[in-house]
């Protein structure tokens, strides 16, 4: 990534309105996805993943959210500032987003078709025809079959793959420049899934598109992204290319998430754990977050909160005693 | 292994009636637990994992089938006619231990609530039997008094896994235990049922939909889809030699973080749906290898190798 990213959040602190006050939900939270490439965002519940890709096109309820700190850049302009009406044009249109539940995201009410042709209506200008004709060429691209019949039908009439078929050919209708995908296939069967994935590789290669990957399975992110953020507690831990991450995880959450996975071609005699669980986001932690649950923690690791240092070849990691110790242990 | 079983299920069938429409959600299921061992039961949505599970437990009446536990042959048909002293020896631990407390019930009393159902217990004696299995979960014995929001994903199974064990079961069926935790909580309630087995002899079906978790926990593995079972074999048969095209598809299907792809193809189409019921194998509409016959004929599960067996045409000996 030499050139210009194409979308890079910058230091991005977002909280939330909570019982005793504002929390931070993610905090100082940076990455950037170059164009065409996907990067993958990896953590678990409570990581600030979804957090941190849905204030990318400000999707959280304004009256309960603060965007503390950061930037957005995308091109010339700042998401984070930009004007409702001119960050709309951007929704659905340069940058789309499909979300994990295909039935809670499609409307019951309405047909496949009156939703596809929404966002062709809405941001190209098409006339109820030809956005008709669009929509049925966006369904075989899916491939869904038989879609000029399909077309009419309602989201229940749908098997979860499709519905998800469907949204994303809504999410690509405009042919966007980045697509943003939360957790797309974990409430799919996993043959289903691999069906999805493939779709979205080809969809991507096709129109070119950049696509950011919100996941907490790490086998998705290391056969479907180029590169990978891995987030604890609202922060960035480590960010590296595939390879490198899992061949040579730096920071201690990332070597222990990959050894927690069970592993599908050897047996063990017991799984590999990492003791305690995701602190609280209200929690008041002085020092490294994940200090409480680490093995290695040193009297400098609960005293103040450690940077992302960049270990080289862009493999970053927010854990200076790994750091010093040139990588893993 | 050759300990003798201890739950023996023969040609399980549940149908459904939805609409007018018959839906056979488990056709055909027979497999036996063994002592001491633990019987994965894997595959998708759909598949019929989960209602053969509630079928043994009494959640559900099955339509035809026997399932004989313990030795005593089990009325399944007409529901719940299962002997007490049957039915203490058999618990279940669900898939959310979210939805599954009571929320306004103290970890205690949930942990408790099986022992003052059969009765038989002082106060003292049901106050030590709680503290003793919170401490055999991994939870603190004093901990008892909060109520299930108080603690986390992980640790709210920790107490319907107590809850399931207070009652000393022998056989305990797992639905989906950990589907809903994250990776670092999952590893840790594997490994608690995998140390409360060898502590205290229990034998589990797990049912999951995740292939490498199943691989973690289980003796021998039985693969189902659309209502069968395809595939039966030891865990490390299954998944280094798995021989139902389905087995090897599913396989295939998941994401790996190991860098050895040999990425199979991937397959096309859906799971049937069960009311129009497919004829020949359920699963040939999707199989790259179906051949005339599996249109017509459905395959039966046989042994094709000891303890390995399997419901494919292509697996047949030629007559």
């Amino acid at each position: 990534m030499a050139e210009q990213p194409l979308l890079s959040v910058e230091n991005l602190t977002v909280q939330f309105r909570g019982d005793a006050g504002w929390v931070n939900a993610v905090e100082g939270v940076d990455f950037a996805v170059g164009a065409g490439e996907c990067l993958g965002i990896v953590g678990e519940s409570g990581s600030g993943k979804s957090v941190s890709a849905l204030s990318i096109l400000k999707l959280h309820s304004p009256a309960n959210t603060r965007y503390a700190s950061g930037a957005i850049r995308y091109g010339d302009r700042d998401l984070l500032t930009l004007p409702q009406r001119r960050l709309r044009q951007v929704r659905g249109g340069e940058i789309a987003m499909i979300f994990q539940d295909p039935m809670s995201s499609l409307n019951p009410v309405l047909t496949i078709a009156d939703q596809i042709m929404e966002p062709l209506r809405q941001h190209q200008g098409l006339s109820v025809q030809a956005a008709r004709r669009k929509a049925i060429e966006l369904l075989d691209m899916v491939r869904i079959s038989d879609a000029s019949r399909r077309i009419d039908d309602y989201p229940h009439r749908l098997s979860g793959g499709m519905r998800q078929r469907v949204m994303i050919a809504i999410a690509v209708a405009c042919r966007p420049r980045l697509l943003i995908a939360d957790e797309p296939t974990t409430a799919l069967d996993v043959t289903i899934q691999s069906q999805i994935l493939e779709l979205l590789r080809e969809l991507q290669r096709e129109i070119g598109m950049s696509v950011i990957l919100i996941t907490h399975d790490l086998g998705v992110v290391a056969e479907f992204a180029q590169r990978v953020v891995v987030m604890y507690a609202g922060r960035v831990v480590e960010t590296a290319s595939v390879p490198a991450l899992f061949e040579r995880p730096m920071h201690p959450y990332t070597e222990g998430l990959i050894r927690a996975v069970p592993n599908l071609d050897e047996d063990v005699h017991r799984l590999t754990t990492i003791p305690g669980s995701i602190p609280d986001p209200s929690m008041s932690i002085t020092g490294c977050r994940f200090s409480p649950r680490c093995r290695e923690a040193v009297q400098s690791c609960l005293e103040k909160p450690p940077s992302l240092v960049d270990a080289g070849a862009g493999h970053l990691a927010r854990c200076p005693p790994r750091i010093a110790a040139g990588g893993i242990s | 292994m050759s300990a003798a079983p201890i739950v023996v299920v023969r040609d399980l069938v549940k149908t459904f009636v939805a609409r007018g429409a018959a839906l056979r959600a488990v056709d055909g299921v027979s497999f036996d637990v063994r002592q001491g061992e633990t019987l994965g039961l894997v595959g998708e949505s759909g598949s019929g994992k989960s209602t053969t599970g509630r079928i043994l437990v009494g959640l559900e009446a099955a339509t035809s089938g026997s399932i004989n536990l313990f030795g005593q042959e089990i009325s399944s048909v007409r529901g719940r006619v299962t002997p007490a002293a049957v039915r203490r020896r058999l618990q279940f631990v669900f898939q959310d231990p979210q939805n599954s407390l009571n929320p306004r019930m103290r970890a205690q009393d949930a942990i408790a609530e099986p022992l003052d159902v059969t009765g038989g217990w002082s106060r003292i004696a049901r106050d030590d039997r709680v503290r003793e299995l919170l401490e055999m979960v991994g939870l603190p014995r004093s901990c008892g008094d909060r109520f299930p929001h108080e603690f986390s994903g992980g640790q709210r199974q920790r107490i319907g896994i107590a809850r399931a064990l207070a009652l000393k079961p022998d056989f305990v069926i797992c639905d989906e235990p950990v589907s809903s935790l994250d990776v670092s909580m999952q590893a840790q309630i594997v490994n608690l049922l995998l140390d409360l087995q060898e502590r205290l002899g229990l034998s589990y079906l797990f049912i999951a939909h995740d292939l490498a978790v199943v691989r973690s926990i289980s003796t021998r593995v039985a693969v189902m889809y659309a209502g069968g079972i395809v595939e039966l074999a030891p865990k490390r048969e299954l998944y280094t030699s798995p021989r139902h095209p389905y087995t090897q598809a599913l396989l295939a299907a998941v994401p790996r973080i190991t860098s050895n792809r040999a990425r199979a193809a991937v397959i096309t189409g859906e799971l049937p749906s069960q009311i129009d019921t497919v004829p020949g194998c359920t699963f040939h509409p999707r199989c790259p290898f179906a051949l005339e016959r599996c249109r017509i004929e459905k395959p039966k599960l046989r042994e094709i190798a000891p303890g390995h067996l399997a419901a494919c045409h292509l697996h047949e000996t030629p007559a």
